[in-house]
């Protein structure tokens, strides 16, 4: 899958380059994000503002990538658009990954938690 | 928004692998567009076709090939829809609930799967399932107004 990355203050911001992560393409950006993840530093930034269709497989890669992170790094979301962030909402995931509303301001923040 | 009374169906012929599952919901998100649904509709019917697609995929031709066939029959504003496959029946003939994640589940027990049904379950209405000559047949509506 096409990922852009780019480390700022110690956070890897990773970009997904395209428009939906599916089942068709959930399981190579669970790949790709496991190789990423293997040597980043403890905050990963996840910015998904090109991604407009988010299906239960690509739901289910990002929770997979969540959990081979932990505990050691953290999956933080960035720039959910309207399709994306209603699947978050209806599986109640939005309470379990912290979502800013662009890159920007999760290099502002620090919540590390 | 002006949704024609009569507008034609949208009917298509899938194979069962997730590459021209793709492809499919790309066609029908092209399709609604051009009746003049509003872009949200789009997304929400989009995601619905999704999930059940992707269940025929996954369970119901599992390891083997087939065909789904979808039918999409705007009629004022909703999209009454009918997804038939031949392959194996759901689970005791009835149609799954799905699950969300408990806001107090551990991080590592957090589900992977299962959130298909219940995003399905969300806007299907009249969601009904049977088995008819060896094929599986769900009926459902989706709204084209928002």
């Amino acid at each position: 899958m096409d990922l852009s990355t780019d480390v700022k203050n110690d956070v890897l911001f990773v970009t997904v380059e395209e428009s939906r992560i599916d089942a068709a393409g959930a399981l190579e950006f669970k790949e790709d994000m496991r190789k990423l993840a293997a040597d980043a530093p403890p905050r990963v930034v996840l910015d998904l503002g090109k991604v407009t269709f988010l299906d239960s497989s690509g739901l289910g890669a990002l929770v997979a990538v969540l959990k081979l992170m932990a505990p050691e790094a953290k999956l933080e979301l960035a720039q959910l658009g309207g399709a994306v962030a209603q699947v978050m909402k209806l599986t109640r995931m939005d309470k379990v990954f912290t979502i800013h509303p662009t890159s920007d301001a999760a290099l502002a923040s620090t919540s590390a938690i | 928004m002006n949704i024609s009374q009569n507008t034609a169906p949208i009917r298509l012929t899938v194979p069962s692998d997730d590459l021209s599952v793709r492809d499919a919901l790309l066609k029908i998100e092209n399709g609604l567009h051009s009746i003049n649904a509003p872009d949200a509709v789009c997304g929400t019917a989009q995601m619905v076709l999704a999930e059940i697609l992707n269940n025929v995929v996954e369970h119901a031709y599992a390891s083997k090939d087939g065909e789904i066939e979808i039918t999409l029959s705007p009629k004022g504003d909703m999209l009454f829809c009918l997804i038939s496959d031949a392959g194996e029946p759901m689970p005791n003939n009835t149609l799954p609930e799905g699950r969300g994640v408990q806001d107090d589940t551990d991080l590592m027990d957090l589900p992977e799967g299962g959130f298909g049904w219940l995003l399905i379950n969300e806007y299907a209405r009249n969601l009904n399932y049977r088995r008819n000559n060896d094929k599986n047949i769900l009926t459902f509506q989706l709204a084209l107004s928002e």
